[in-house]
Parts: structure tokens; C-alpha cells; sequence
């Protein structure tokens, strides 16, 4: 069990590193120029400096060094916490996160929650009703819902709820009210997805001859999926929960943007505007970090619900009459 | 089983020839017809805007500015009195590229990803799978960001992000079908009839694994064009006066309160493309399951 | 009492807005504690009826005339609150594969107990069922998950399950066609028991005619949704009166007679058969001549053995070729290609196919005591006996090849196999899955590699065929060495050997018509043109009896019989001297598997062939083999002549498996 554990704990290292590189070597390498994008996003004109000055601002950035020795720095940095220096806002980087991720933890935490709950409700019902029409309607909903573009979403709950209600405030950043829209933005795209993969899930479980056996026991509709069908339906269903978490997380860029929320979402498309590159990567990083975190976590916890996960030694041995 | 549960009357009657079959189905499918429509006429309005709109998608009028949606103005017009519904229609031909730029890319880069780690196995698949895990560890608009950030703003950044963001999808949909097909006895069978990889790779595991990577496709359209918006949304897309739809709907925005139209509309138009291309994926997979 | 009590009932599955049939007019009647089968073929509309008995017909089948009372209770029509009253009270299940048929996250005891708690029993009651149904050491058992009990300790916990409503009535659907004879055995004899010991009444559903003679004191016969014939298992066996009967009996019939001939075989009902058990040797193995078994019964080509093979298959007056061959409906045919009744008896020229001398029985009778000769009818002929005629006889190739070449067409040589198998707990370690494996295949024969599933014969056969490497040892392909061989340097000995795949269903690729597939090997090996590919194609088309309007469909228009003929074209098109078979019937019905084994038969007599014939049926093994070798864990436990081994088996496990086919106590009766 330690061995799996400690194994897997090195994986999401592993995959956390890969994913710092890549993003490094795309922000680093793929334009032209790195120094006159940066110098511009610090608001620099190249053509108007002397040779000694762009080598004193390349000093300034560590520009002048090499890619593997910016490379180093960087990653030697974010091992001690240290992010870099924002281009444009001359201060650490981290400050930032920590000034912003406030109102992003809560937007994504929040709004997770309130999916993983819609999300099993509907494809629990969906899969429950007996009436057809109402089976193909709840089962159609998810697409519906993965249809729409978030901004979509969030400009109709804004006219709707702000202009039209005045229910709820159309911006800010303050307060369960402000919360309220920004979150069932969210939820309306992240239940979708999760909404989908369990109702196939679902129909996959409710197919299969245990629930046969567990109907031919005598056993009422409902205890039937309850007992036998949800918890086989999840399982499979809980590999996805990564993918939930970084919706939620990617979704804040948008939300927060519409909704004027000071968020990390909001501090990425500021700094992609500003093309200010420490801040993007330190984003990137942040985000696929959660990421691989909840795959982890997801990763650690399947065994202890799926018995056939940690009994695989006595089924190999066991099988044989 | 379940295959006992639905055995076929008949199992030895062997099925007849089938014809005919895609007429029976748009005809059973209505709204898969429908969403078929709606997708062509975008994107032949895409290719001649000016076939289903008399207005330019510049050209101002102040004396009817901000109207609300008419005949005469299907979307209204906006605060410079241009005609929404020709930007909006003017605004496909750029969405479209995108997308196509987009597609193009994960197609080719997921299809050859995926086939090349399915067929070879062992350690290259091993090290190309890890690439894709990596690349999937990235939530896709932050992937998508950091290529825009470099690469900087307009159409065609904004299309190779998205399309780099769908290739980890693409590649594993393509690699498992890949594996898939390749342990079939008929592969077996043709490796057995002495004929040679390439040969196995060609004629059987492309045309078999084809379909579920050819739905994906087209969902995978849907998915671009919602990032391609967003991300013009966002104001990475192409310089004004050019209109991509998500600068369209973003310009909007600042109206709302006043002229909900100029948000809205463009929206529920893209809203309605993805939802079209979403059915025809679903539907897809319905017909070649 | 009558406990079930069906009459008229239609069943049909809503496709498409319209309704398909697939049970119509059924009578059948079920007493207190009466052991009932309902035997057919897929489709014949018996899983349906027993689905409509306990009210879980899927979401898209209907009741759409007819009643089945059960114990009182109508269940036409009846609400979802009536049928559940029914189920697990009064019906109990046994479903089809016990592998899936258990919730996989919950233990195994918990779902014991819970259809105990439905009628408010006990916890130590649950234990108490499985105990009864055979679980060994219930206590620790039932604590376990399903994953961690092997197949037949999982049927044993369905069985658990079903005894624990305390039904009056248990349905049995296919209850062990998953699991390996042996264990199938050993637990439909449990089943039997404790039902007849408690008076409960058990329903079998079984595609094994065999299987429900052995237990059943009545079977009904069911076919394309109808009830075709109904009776005791003596008389069904004996005397069948419908002509699908008597070839569903012939098929399942075993041609394996029993080691010793007077085992204690439980006392049943039925008619004495005129044969008694010492007969059956006589009749199954008396063609076979000593030396080289089945030698003397080939024949010239000049005596087509065509016509007496499609009499037997009920279509007298079809050509090979023609397209009324019988899992090969025509344009012209109907959907049910060959229910019209054949000729009785001169359909099964079983009789005259009993070499003169040996003890001719009566034709009633032959349909089960003949097994080997009803699939190689042989019209009677003169110089039966004569071994230089003989030899002759066997056309299709040159003489010097097939009589004094001594070389076996293909040889294995203490052949081993080890697969690294990577144990995340206890680092990489070998498995063995073959342990000096070592046999031949004479030239002209069939050699047959027997055992039950994961015993190594799969593997055995790709590696006699290149497309997996020995560990150790020499595999000889027509005397070539071809272990440890390239790709590059193997092909051109490809052509020799080809091989027909279990599956018909994913043998041919769903994208190619017949015709590519048919002439893919060709064009692998760039023969001919394509002209010449063309006109072989048809050739061979002609060879497995499909009609030549067949080249331009693709495999889902075939049925698995066609697709499986189709795959043996595609064998054929290179003209291999070996033909590799990997369970080419295990997944066909029974009576189609009897038309391949015909056809596999006769091109074997006309080309020449040689078969390497992978099988866990010994049934089919008999009929179709001239020598086997049986393997159990990778090794090779016994060898030899087809009669000698399975008429006397030296080897335990031989005689386990032997024991174990289903039919053999009817058949004692």
C-alpha cells in the first residue's frame, strides 16, 4: 500500500514537473523575440534604448543568460515559492496569487460542489423516471447545457437576474450575493459534463446482469438503484472528477472576467493581455497543479471504494477453483 | 447477458443488404436534419456572407442606431447603427477558419499521436501517452492562454491554441481505437494471410478505427468554437474593426442593461452551432454503433 | 398442483415502432416440484419466456397476447407491484453467466442476505443458503467479494441467491454454459438435488439438448418463438417426432462412448434404447481402421458425397454450391431456410454409412449412437476395406506427398512458452504457459489440441503459427524450422499454413466485401492478377457452398455461419497444406456448427488438408479429429488416436473431462 502511494505521489510529480516545462518552453521558446515581448509588456520601446540599456534590462530579467539557465532559475525559484517578478506590475508574482486566489478558491470550491450535486441528481433522476418523455428530456439536458458558452450564460444571468430581478449584484467580488451568479455559470457547463458521463455510466451499470440478479431477488426500483446501481455507476464516474476541478478553475478566466471578480481567472487575462509572461506561468502552474492534486487524491481513494482495486493479490490467487 | 435479453429473433436469417439508409434516418430524425441545416447554412454564410444579408457588416447608419431585432434588422443594430446580423454572418468567415485551423491541427497531430503510439506499443506509446498526460495535466484554455501569450493575439494564434488544446483528446480516442482494432481477428487473420504492417495498417486499422475519431471530430468542433469565442471574448481574437463572434458578443457587453440584443443574440447564434454539432456527434454515434 | 401455467402467450421486443415477434402461441405447463428444460437455439424465444415468467422482459418487450399464470398470479400485463411480489418469493433466478452476474462492490454475503431480509430472515439464514448451495467454508466466503470466488463459487452463490426467497419455482438460464464442463457438471448435479430434495420446481433454459436430458422430466423443444415438440427426455432423445428435433439430438448427442461401460447411472423414466452403452463403441468407432483411423472411408471424388451430405441437412436435392445451402438463405428462400421437414429417414444416411460388417442399427437410433458418421456420410460403397484403392482415393494431392513422405505437415517439439507477467507486488516473474509442448500433425489429418479454457492451447496454435515466439523448442512447418524465424523470413511459409478464427464475428473486417477478404491473402502475396484473383474467388465461394452473388457483401449481411464459411474461403485462397482452426464452431448454434464441421470434412477429403484443430468440446473434437492430444496447465497430459484416448483414457484429467460432457446419463438409460 506505501509502495502505491509513494508511487503515485511521484507520478504527480513527475506529471506537475512535465507540465512546468512544457508551459516554460512554450512561454520561452515558441516567440520570436522573448526580450522585446517582455520589454514591450513592461512597457520598454526597444528601438529607443542604447545597446547598454537592453543589456542592462536583459540583466535585469535574466534574459541574458541562457534558455537552461533562465530554466533553472525558474524552477530552483518556484521550488522555494519564489514565482518571478510580474513584467508590467513590478512586483513578486506571489504576492499577486496570494492577493487573488481568495475569490478563486471560493468561485471554484463553490461552484464544484454545487456541480458534483446537480450533476449526480440529474443523471440519478435521469435514469430513474419511468415516464419516456421525461427520461429523454433529462437525458438530453446535459448537451443542452454543454452547449452554451459560459459567457453566454453569465451575460443572460446578468440581464436576467441583475437588470431584470435585481436579484443579485451583476458584478463584484464581495459577499454570498456576488457568489451566487458566478457559480451557476459554472455549474450549468461543469454539471453537464459530469451529468453525461454518469448517466452513460448508468446506463451501463443498469445493463449488466447483477441488476438482474438484485431485480429477480424481489428488490423495488428504487433499492435496486440505489443499492446496486449507484455505486458501480460512480466509480467509473469518478475519474472525471479532475476534469471537474479543472473546469471549474478554467472557467474562472471567463466568469471572473464577466463578472468582474478580482480573481486569479481575471489576474490571467490581465497578464495574457498585458502578455506578461512570469504571471501566465505562475497560472498555468497554480492551476495544473490542482489539477494533478485532485487526480491524486481521486487516485488514492479508488482503492479503498472499489474493492476489486485493493484485493487485487487474492483475486489473482483466489480465482483458481 | 444482455444480448440474450434482446436475442434477435433470428440469429441465422442473414441481414439484408441495406439501401436507402440515410434518408430513412433524416426522415425518422427530424431535428438531426435541422441541425444539419443549421450548420451548412453557416458555413456557407461563412464562405458568402453576402447571400443572406443586403446590409455591410461596416457600414454605419446613425440614423438607426441601437434598434432593437426587426425584419428589416433580424439582430438589431448597434450604437454606430451597423446591422448586427451581417456582422454577425461576416464575423463566420473568421470563427470558421478558426476552427478549421483548429481541427486541422488536432486532427493531423491526434490522429498521427494516436496512431503511431497504438501501433508501435511498447516504449513509444509508453513515452508518447506520458506527452499526452502532460499536455492534459494543462486545463485546456490555460494551455490555450499560454500559446496566445506567446504566440500573441489575432485569428490564427488563437487557432493553433485551441487546436494543440484538442490534440490530447484526439490522440487517445485514436490510439485506443488503434489498439482496439489491432488485437480484431481479422487483423490477426490478415497478418496470417501474410500481408505486412503497412499493408494491416492501411487497409484495416485506418478505415475501422475511422468512425468513433470521426464523431469525436465533429463534438470536438463544437468545442472549438466555444474556446475560439471565448478567447476573442477575451479580446485575444482579431483587431478591430474585424468582428469575430466573441468580439461581437464581448462588444456587446458593455450594453446590456440598454440593448440586451447585442449580446444575446450573437450568443444564442453560437450557442445554437455548438448545440447542432453536439446532436449531429451524439447522433453519429447513435448510427454507427 | 400446476405451478406454472402458460397458454397462448406472444411476447414481442418494439423495434422501430413495429413489433417483433419472438415468442408466439406457447402452451407449457409447470407442476409442483417438476423438473422442466426448455431447450433451443439462440433466438428460439426461451430466455424470452422465462424473462415474461418472473416479469423482467427488457424495457422494449411486451405482452401481447396469451396468459402465464404463476402460482395464481397472472403476469400478462401484471403491475410492476404484482411481479416483484412474485420474484424471489416465488420464482427465484439462476441467471446466465455467473462471472457478471453478482454486484462486483458488494460482498458476497451482504447480497445473500439481503434477498434473505425481503422476507425478514436472518443474517446466519444467508450462511446458512450458501452453505446449502455449496459454498465450502461459508462464514469466510461470505465476507468476500465476488472477483475473489472463481466462476463456479459465484454460480454456487446465485444458486444461494435464489434459494433464499424460498420460491416454489427457480428458473435456470443457461446456469453454467459459462463455466468449464467439469465444474458445469458438478454443479447442475447440486442443483438438481437440492431442488428435488425440497420440492421445488425447476425451469432449465438450455441451448444443450444434453444438458436438459440428463435432468429434466420433461423437455420442450422451442424454435423461432414456438414450441415445437414436448416430452420426456426418453422420448425426445429416441423417438423424436419433428425433424428439428431429431437434428438438435444428433448434434448434441456426444460420440464419446464411456470408459467403463456400466457407470451407475441414475434411474430414469425412459424407454430402453436397443443399443445398450456397449453398442455405442461399436458404432462410433468400427470405420476407423486400427492403424490410420477413418483412412478407408475416403472415398473417389466420382461418387459426390454432396447430395448425401445436404439430405442430411434437411434440403435433399441441394446442389454444394447452390444457394439453398442451408445457413445460406437465397434470394428466393425464406428466412427459415430448412423447417420444412425433411424426409425422416432417408435424411440421416447414418445407417448406410456404418461400414458393412459392424452392426447396423436402427435409423431411429443411429441419430445418437452414430456421432462421427453423421458428419462424414459416406453412400455405400463396394471397396471399403481395400487400402491400395484407398490410398488412390485421396485425390487432391499427389501420392508421393501425402503416403510415403514421412514428414509430418507440421511438428512441435517440446515446445515452452513464458510470459513476463508484471506483479505490481512482486516484481516481474515468468508464467508459464506452455511446458514442452510436443506433437505432430500427419499429413491429411486432423489433429486436434483439447483442454479447458487457459490451458495453453491458444497459445500452442499462434505459436504454430508464427505469430507468437517459443520460449524454447522447434516448431517444424512442413520441415522448415520456423521457431525464432522473422517476420521477413517466415512469410513465404505462411502460404502453407492459415488459420480460421473463433469469432466469426470480428474475423472479417466489417469494411472489406467477400470478395476482399476472400483475395486479401492473394494480394498479400501478389498472386495473379486480378482477373485470376477474381475467378478464384468465385472458386472458392464455391468451395465453402456460398453463392457467388455473396462476393460483393460485407460481413454484416452475413450470419455467423456464412461469415465463418467466408473466413474459411480466405484460409483456403492460398492453397495451404494446413489449416489452423481455433474453435471455428465454439460460438456457433449447434446445428450450424454441424454444416461447418461438414464442410471442414469434406474439403479435407477433397483438397487434402491437414487441420490443426483447437477445441474445449470434445464432442466436436470426436467427430472432426483423427488424433489429439489433450493439455491441462500448458502440458500436454495425453496423446494419441481419437478412439483410444477418449474411449480409454489413461490420464485423469482426460477422464474428468470425458465424464464431464453433458448427455451421457440419457444416454446410459
Amino acid at each position: 500500500m506505501t509502495r502505491y502511494v509513494l508511487g503515485r505521489v511521484g507520478q504527480a510529480v513527475a506529471v506537475l514537473w512535465a507540465a512546468y516545462t512544457l508551459t516554460f518552453a512554450i512561454l520561452y521558446l515558441l516567440p520570436s523575440d522573448p526580450m522585446e515581448l517582455q520589454l514591450a509588456a513592461a512597457g520598454v520601446q526597444t528601438d529607443s534604448l542604447t545597446a547598454a540599456q537592453v543589456d542592462a534590462i536583459k540583466q535585469q530579467f535574466g534574459l541574458d543568460q541562457s534558455i537552461w539557465a533562465q530554466y533553472w532559475h525558474h524552477l530552483t525559484g518556484l521550488l522555494q515559492g519564489d514565482f518571478g517578478t510580474s513584467l508590467t506590475q513590478q512586483v513578486p508574482v506571489g504576492d499577486l496569487l496570494a492577493q487573488r486566489i481568495g475569490p478563486t478558491l471560493q468561485l471554484s470550491v463553490s461552484a464544484a460542489v454545487v456541480s458534483l450535486v446537480l450533476g449526480s441528481a440529474l443523471a440519478y433522476l435521469a435514469t430513474f423516471v419511468s415516464l419516456p418523455w421525461l427520461r429523454t428530456l433529462l437525458s438530453r439536458l446535459p448537451a443542452l447545457g454543454a452547449s452554451f458558452p459560459q459567457f453566454f450564460v453569465a451575460l443572460f444571468l446578468i440581464q436576467f437576474f441583475s437588470f431584470q430581478l435585481g436579484w443579485f449584484p451583476a458584478t463584484g467580488t464581495t459577499g454570498f450575493s456576488s457568489l451566487v451568479m458566478p457559480v451557476l455559470t459554472i455549474s450549468v457547463l461543469a454539471s453537464a459534463v459530469l451529468a453525461q458521463v454518469l448517466i452513460k455510466s448508468f446506463d451501463e451499470t443498469l445493463a449488466q446482469p447483477y441488476i438482474t440478479t438484485a431485480r429477480a431477488k424481489g428488490l423495488s426500483r428504487s433499492a435496486v438503484h440505489l443499492r446496486h446501481a449507484f455505486r458501480n455507476a460512480a466509480l467509473p464516474a469518478m475519474t472525471i472528477l479532475g476534469v471537474i476541478v479543472g473546469l471549474t478553475v478554467t472557467s474562472s478566466i471567463v466568469t471572473e472576467t464577466v463578472f468582474t471578480r478580482e480573481g486569479v481567472g481575471k489576474l490571467a487575462q490581465e497578464a495574457v493581455l498585458a502578455q506578461d509572461v512570469p504571471v501566465v506561468l505562475a497560472v498555468v502552474t497554480v492551476a495544473a497543479a490542482m489539477f494533478v492534486l485532485v487526480n491524486l487524491v481521486v487516485d488514492l481513494l479508488y482503492p479503498l471504494l472499489d474493492p476489486r482495486i485493493t484485493h487485487v493479490r487474492v483475486s489473482t490467487e483466489g480465482a483458481a477453483l | 447477458m444482455t444480448a440474450t435479453l434482446l436475442e434477435a429473433p433470428l440469429v441465422e436469417a442473414a441481414p439484408a443488404p441495406s439501401g436507402g439508409r440515410l434518408t430513412s434516418v433524416l426522415v425518422r430524425r427530424p431535428l438531426f436534419l435541422v441541425a444539419l441545416l443549421y450548420v451548412a447554412f453557416i458555413v456557407v454564410s461563412a464562405f458568402w456572407p453576402s447571400l443572406f444579408t443586403s446590409y455591410g457588416p461596416i457600414d454605419t447608419d446613425p440614423g438607426a442606431v441601437t434598434l432593437p431585432p426587426s425584419l428589416d434588422h433580424f439582430f438589431g443594430t448597434d450604437i454606430y447603427g451597423r446591422d448586427l446580423w451581417s456582422r454577425v454572418l461576416h464575423g463566420s468567415a473568421l470563427t470558421i477558419q478558426a476552427t478549421l485551423i483548429a481541427l486541422g491541427i488536432a486532427v493531423v497531430a491526434g490522429l498521427t499521436l494516436g496512431i503511431v503510439a497504438g501501433f508501435f506499443g511498447s516504449y513509444t506509446d509508453s513515452i508518447l501517452m506520458r506527452f499526452v498526460d502532460v499536455l492534459l495535466a494543462i486545463p485546456g484554455l490555460l494551455l490555450a492562454l499560454s500559446i496566445v501569450t506567446a504566440l500573441g493575439y489575432g485569428t490564427v494564434p488563437v487557432a493553433v491554441a485551441v487546436g494543440v488544446g484538442i490534440v490530447p483528446g484526439f490522440a487517445r480516442t485514436t490510439r485506443a481505437e488503434v489498439l482496439r482494432v489491432k488485437t480484431l481477428p481479422y487483423v490477426e487473420a490478415a497478418r496470417a494471410g501474410g500481408a505486412s504492417w503497412t499493408r494491416v495498417l492501411l487497409r484495416h486499422i485506418l478505415p475501422n478505427s475511422w468512425g468513433p475519431v470521426a464523431v469525436l471530430a465533429v463534438l470536438d468542433a463544437g468545442v472549438a468554437i466555444i474556446a475560439i469565442a471565448s478567447l476573442s471574448f477575451l479580446g485575444f481574437g482579431a483587431a478591430p474593426p474585424a468582428a469575430e463572434w466573441g468580439t461581437l458578443i464581448a462588444d456587446g457587453r458593455n450594453y446590456l442593461i440598454t440593448s440586451w440584443w447585442l449580446s444575446l443574440l450573437p450568443g444564442l447564434f453560437v450557442a445554437l452551432l455548438v448545440l447542432s454539432l453536439n446532436h449531429i456527434s451524439k447522433t453519429l454515434q447513435e448510427l454507427t454503433r | 398442483m400446476t405451478l406454472v401455467h402458460i397458454q397462448g402467450l406472444d411476447v414481442g421486443y418494439a423495434r422501430h415502432r413495429t413489433i417483433s415477434p419472438a415468442v408466439t402461441g406457447l402452451d407449457l405447463t409447470v407442476a409442483q416440484g417438476e423438473v422442466v428444460a426448455i431447450v433451443g437455439e439462440s433466438g428460439s424465444g426461451k430466455t424470452t419466456t422465462a424473462n415474461a415468467l418472473i416479469g423482467l422482459l427488457p424495457a422494449n418487450g411486451r405482452i401481447t397476447a396469451g396468459s402465464a399464470v404463476v402460482d395464481g398470479v397472472e403476469t400478462a400485463g401484471a403491475k410492476e407491484r404484482v411481479l416483484r411480489g412474485l420474484r424471489g418469493s416465488v420464482v427465484g433466478l439462476i441467471p446466465q453467466d455467473p462471472m457478471v452476474g453478482l454486484n462486483p462492490t458488494q460482498r458476497v454475503g451482504a447480497q445473500v442476505a439481503e434477498a434473505v431480509r425481503l422476507r425478514g430472515g436472518s443474517h446466519t439464514e444467508a450462511l446458512a443458503f450458501l452453505e446449502e448451495a455449496g459454498v465450502p467454508d461459508p462464514e469466510m466466503r461470505a465476507r468476500q467479494y465476488p472477483h475473489e470466488l472463481s466462476g463456479g463459487l459465484r454460480q454456487r452463490v446465485l444458486i444461494a441467491i435464489a434459494l433464499a426467497g424460498k420460491p416454489k419455482l427457480i428458473i435456470a438460464d443457461e446456469p453454467t454454459s459459462a463455466l468449464d464442463v467439469t465444474v458445469q457438471k458438478r454443479i447442475l448435479d447440486h442443483l438438481e438435488g437440492l431442488v428435488r430434495g425440497q420440492g421445488i420446481a425447476l425451469l432449465i433454459i438450455t441451448h444443450d439438448l444434453a444438458v436438459a436430458a440428463d435432468r429434466a422430466d420433461r423437455i420442450a423443444v422451442m424454435r423461432d418463438g414456438r414450441k415445437v415438440e414436448e416430452g420426456n427426455p426418453g422420448q425426445i432423445l429416441h423417438f423424436p417426432a419433428e425433424p428439428y428435433t431429431r437434428r438438435l439430438v444428433e448434434a448434441a448427442t456426444p460420440a464419446i462412448p464411456r470408459p467403463t461401460p456400466a457407470s451407475p447411472a441414475v434411474p430414469r423414466s425412459t424407454p430402453a434404447s436397443p443399443a445398450g452403452p456397449r453398442a455405442e463403441p461399436l458404432s462410433r468407432f468400427e470405420p476407423a481402421s486400427p492403424a490410420v483411423p477413418r483412412l478407408e472411408a475416403e472415398q473417389p471424388a466420382a461418387p459426390s458425397p454432396e447430395p448425401a451430405a445436404h439430405a442430411e441437412l434437411g434440403s435433399p436435392a441441394a446442389p454444394l454450391s447452390g444457394p439453398a445451402a442451408p445457413d445460406v438463405p437465397g434470394p428466393a428462400t425464406v428466412s427459415r431456410p430448412t423447417s420444412d421437414p425433411a424426409p425422416a429417414s432417408p435424411a440421416f444416411p447414418q445407417a448406410k454409412a456404418v461400414p458393412p460388417g459392424s452392426p447396423t442399427p436402427p435409423p431411429d437410433l443411429s441419430s445418437f449412437a452414430g456421432g462421427a458418421a453423421t458428419v462424414l456420410p459416406r453412400p455405400p460403397r463396394e471397396d471399403v476395406g481395400d487400402p491400395s484403392l484407398n490410398g488412390a482415393a485421396i485425390l487432391a494431392y499427389p501420392q508421393g506427398k501425402t503416403e510415403t513422405s514421412p514428414t509430418p505437415v507440421l511438428a512441435l517439439n517440446e515446445v515452452s512458452k513464458i510470459f513476463p507477467v508484471s506483479d505490481p507486488r512482486r516484481g516481474r516473474r515468468g508464467f508459464n504457459a506452455l511446458d514442452k509442448v510436443t506433437f505432430e500433425v500427419p499429413r491429411g489429418r486432423t489433429h486436434a489440441l483439447v483442454g479447458e479454457s487457459g490451458c495453453g492451447k491458444t497459445t500452442t496454435l499462434r505459436i504454430a503459427l508464427g505469430l507468437e515466439s517459443a520460449t524454447s523448442g522447434s516448431v517444424r512447418l512442413d520441415g522448415h524450422e520456423i521457431a525464432g524465424l522473422s517476420w521477413n523470413r517466415m512469410r513465404p511459409l505462411r502460404r502453407k499454413a492459415q488459420l480460421v478464427h473463433q469469432d466469426p464475428f470480428a474475423t472479417l473486417d466489417p469494411k472489406f466485401s467477400v470478395r476482399q477478404s476472400i483475395v486479401e491473402p492473394l494480394v498479400s502475396f501478389r498472386v495473379g492478377d486480378r482477373r485470376s484473383r477474381e475467378a478464384r474467388a468465385r472458386e472458392l465461394l464455391d468451395q465453402v457452398a456460398l453463392p457467388v452473388s455473396y462476393l460483393d457483401r460485407r460481413p454484416r449481411e452475413l450470419s455467423g455461419g456464412q461469415r465463418q464459411r467466408v473466413a474459411i474461403a480466405r484460409a483456403l485462397a492460398l492453397q495451404p497444406d494446413l489449416i489452423m482452426l481455433d474453435e471455428p464452431v465454439s460460438a456457433l448454434d449447434v446445428l450450424v456448427q454441424e454444416q461447418i464441421l461438414q464442410l471442414l470434412a469434406e474439403l479435407q477429403r477433397e483438397l487434402g488438408l491437414s487441420y490443426l484443430f483447437v477445441s474445449h468440446d470434445l464432442a466436436v473434437v470426436a467427430r472432426i479429429s483423427h488424433t489429439v492430444s489433450v493439455m491441462s496447465d500448458g502440458r500436454i497430459v495425453e496423446q494419441g488416436r481419437v478412439a483410444d484416448v477418449f474411449t480409454n483414457p489413461s490420464s485423469p484429467r482426460t477422464r474428468e473431462l470425458v465424464e464431464a460432457i453433458p448427455g451421457r446419463r440419457a444416454n446410459a438409460a
